[in-house]
């Protein structure tokens, strides 16, 4: 076989026709991948197209007092309260605490430490915990535990019972990992270089790290807080014992009052309606509401995040 | 003056970098309180101290006088401290209502059984109050507190099983061609775009299948009652595609570029590359994505519990109403007394859950990290 009979052999080979195998397996991957994407569209455009009608201002703003299954009255002004007040307070608590972790790890820790190991393993642990086990946690920890420590065996309980506060904190302990690993993420996005350089120039490493770091991965501590609050917002399982109220006459005037929330009426409009006919429209509204809420955060934490991997790349 | 070194130099980095490392051990902390407070809540089952009969022994007020302290204590079923504060008024009037409630107990052989007892919690029994064949029964209202755990382990294991049939080929097959068919600039796009999906609440998941998947199928395949493990399965894998998705990309991306240059230049087309060398060397990851998708199929409540019918019958057909774990769970401990034997037992099935996701996140988590150390090993 001389030199250009092999050349002319591989030439062959790269061009030999049709591929079929090739075909169907970029065909089959794709189709995958079409279809996954296809349910989204399809769930998110049912529910667009029968929430639309009912989706209004009024919807948005009008109270719950009348009746809550009457399509003319009904609106969702103290769910959004509800479910806003109970994120806005795990947001207090999770992101310094999940920011101070993540600094601990990115900035402090040895990489190869057990305690390092350990705590990272709790992390990943903690992101695969049912949400229905925090519910219970929160109930036999916060409220039947703490909340009833509170309150000494008073005969009428001020702590020991759901309220906002004891929600929002089974929420933060289910956001954590969310939040250190955002945060954690964009920490190592930032070249070793700028903490080189303000530590040659004399700063310590704690000015450093507030003076420096932190400030450079605000992006990704705020791509943390947001996926926290998209996720919290529509979990239903960790507040169904810990604060959430069938229904309430008036909006919760302090931490340890109970709330209505989006998501949980969403179950009750869905399962216990008296008439389900009657009430499609205020139950399509109120996911579209919802849906509004956490898809809209999760979008923008999608597109910080890119921007926060784009300079990642640029950097190193 | 000596040269300060450590906290003595600098006290406020000093203390800084404890605070810091004090904080950063909370995560640990939490996953430690979870196991102790849901496990706390259902230690007196564990321990045998709980008594779910309908009909109890009876001692008449009037013996009272006749037992010791300690018996008459666990007789009337009082803590320590409860007992002490009562005086002897008190204690006989507990031992009359008692007394009342035994005339008023069901009468049969079935009221006088402990149902919180492990070999009523996993094996069948012949009650009396139904068929006479031995059943394995979840009916915990009711004269006789039935709980039999088989039917909802049986119910998830179903549920799930559907999930991860319907998603993880899904998932994979997307990931597949994410990492490695897909050109760069689609997969920027592709992959925040499935990851959207995870955006999406499980009680929307939950309320999709119920309102419009359920009627979807059912007229696809013609089974007999709309909500069923087959529903709730599929909805669920909606909610596990995410999950096996990322992870099992996270995998495949994480394969170095070498492999595939190495196979390329050898005449493979793309999809050998990724079929025979890209895959193989990422099976651990694709495993482990398969496991954590287990866990979050196991541990989702919304979907189960508003798409499944929620009917605790013992059968192994798909197309049978039917109820979880999870969903029991999220249905029942609002109505369960506080503190008593159904309140401890959903508590006893909660921890029982958080044992079997901690094992597979743990075991998830352990082979990532595994195949990464490997591969960043040899790609050196």
């Amino acid at each position: 076989m001389t030199a250009t009979d092999a050349k002319a052999n591989r030439l062959d080979f790269r061009s030999r026709g049709f591929d079929f195998a090739s075909f169907a397996f970029t065909g089959i991957t794709g189709l995958a991948t079409l279809f996954i994407l296809a349910i989204l569209a399809i769930i998110i455009a049912n529910i667009v197209w029968h929430g639309w009608g009912t989706f209004s201002w009024r919807f948005l703003t009008g109270s719950a007092d009348q009746d809550m299954f009457d399509v003319n009255k009904a609106g969702v002004l103290p769910m959004v309260i509800g479910t806003a007040l109970r994120v806005l307070v795990m947001t207090i608590v999770v992101v310094p605490v999940g920011v101070i972790t993540a600094v601990y790890l990115t900035e402090y820790a040895h990489s190869t430490a057990l305690t390092t190991r350990v705590i990272r393993g709790a992390v990943n642990n903690l992101a695969g915990v049912p949400s229905i086990v925090f519910g219970l946690f929160g109930l036999g920890f916060f409220i039947s535990f703490i909340g009833r420590g509170l309150d000494g065996g008073a005969a009428e309980p001020l702590w020991g019972k759901p309220a906002i506060v004891w929600a929002s904190l089974t929420l933060s302990v289910m956001t954590l990992p969310l939040v250190i690993v955002a945060t954690e993420e964009s920490l190592r996005a930032i070249t070793p270089g700028l903490r080189e350089a303000s530590l040659a120039l004399g700063a310590t490493k704690l000015e450093t790290i507030i003076k420096i770091v932190l400030p450079e991965a605000l992006p990704g501590i705020l791509t943390g807080g947001i996926l926290a609050v998209g996720r919290a917002g529509g979990e239903v399982a960790p507040i169904l014992f810990t604060g959430a109220a069938y229904y309430m006459r008036d909006l919760p005037h302090s931490l340890t009052d109970q709330f209505m929330d989006l998501g949980y009426h969403v179950f009750i409009l869905s399962t216990q309606s008296p008439d389900i006919e009657k009430t499609r429209p205020i139950l399509f509204a109120t996911v579209l509401a919802l849906l509004l809420l956490t898809l809209s955060l999760n979008l923008v934490a999608v597109i910080v995040r890119a921007r926060v991997r784009k300079r990642m790349r640029a950097s190193h | 003056m000596g040269i300060h070194r450590g906290h003595q130099a600098r006290p406020l980095e000093w203390l800084a970098e404890k605070f810091i490392f004090l904080v950063s051990l909370t995560a640990i902390l939490m996953v430690f309180l979870i196991f102790v407070f849901v496990a706390r809540e259902a230690l007196p089952l564990v321990l045998g101290q709980m008594n779910s009969a309908a009909a109890r022994p009876v001692i008449a007020a009037k013996e009272m006088d006749k037992l010791k302290p300690e018996e008459l204590r666990t007789y009337l079923g009082l803590t320590a401290t409860e007992f002490k504060q009562l005086d002897k008024e008190a204690l006989q009037a507990l031992m009359e209502v008692r007394e009342e409630e035994a005339k008023e107990a069901p009468k049969d052989k079935d009221a006088t059984l402990n149902t919180t007892e492990w070999r009523y919690l996993f094996q069948p029994h012949q009650w009396s109050d139904s068929r006479p064949e031995d059943r394995y029964v979840w009916q915990p209202i009711g004269r006789i507190h039935k709980y039999n755990l088989v039917p909802l382990i049986i119910g998830s294991l179903k549920t799930t099983a559907v999930a991860l049939l319907f998603s993880v080929p899904l998932a994979l097959a997307a990931a597949l061609y994410v990492s490695q068919l897909a050109s760069p600039t689609m997969k920027e796009w592709l992959k925040p775009a499935i990851e959207l999906l995870s955006g999406v609440p499980s009680v929307v998941l939950g309320f999709f299948a119920l309102m419009v998947l359920a009627s979807f199928l059912q007229g696809a395949f013609g089974y007999q009652s709309r909500l069923n493990a087959f529903v709730a399965g599929i909805a669920l894998g909606l909610a596990v595609i995410p999950v096996v998705f990322s992870i099992a990309e996270d995998a495949l991306t994480s394969v170095p570029r070498a492999y595939t240059q190495a196979a390329l230049a050898l005449g493979a087309s793309k999809w050998q590359a990724a079929w025979q060398i890209v895959l193989p060397a990422a099976a651990p990851g694709v495993f482990a994505a398969v496991v954590l998708g287990f866990g979050r199929a196991i541990g989702e409540t919304m979907v189960v519990l508003m798409a499944s019918g929620n009917a605790s019958i013992m059968s192994f057909s798909l197309f049978d109403s039917t109820r979880s774990i999870t969903a029991t769970i999220a249905a029942e401990l609002a109505e369960a007394v506080f503190g008593g034997h159904h309140y401890r037992i959903l508590f006893l099935i909660g921890a029982m859950l958080f044992v079997v996701t901690f094992l597979t996140n743990l075991a998830g988590d352990l082979i990532m990290h595994r195949l990464k150390g490997r591969l960043e090993g040899k790609a050196k």
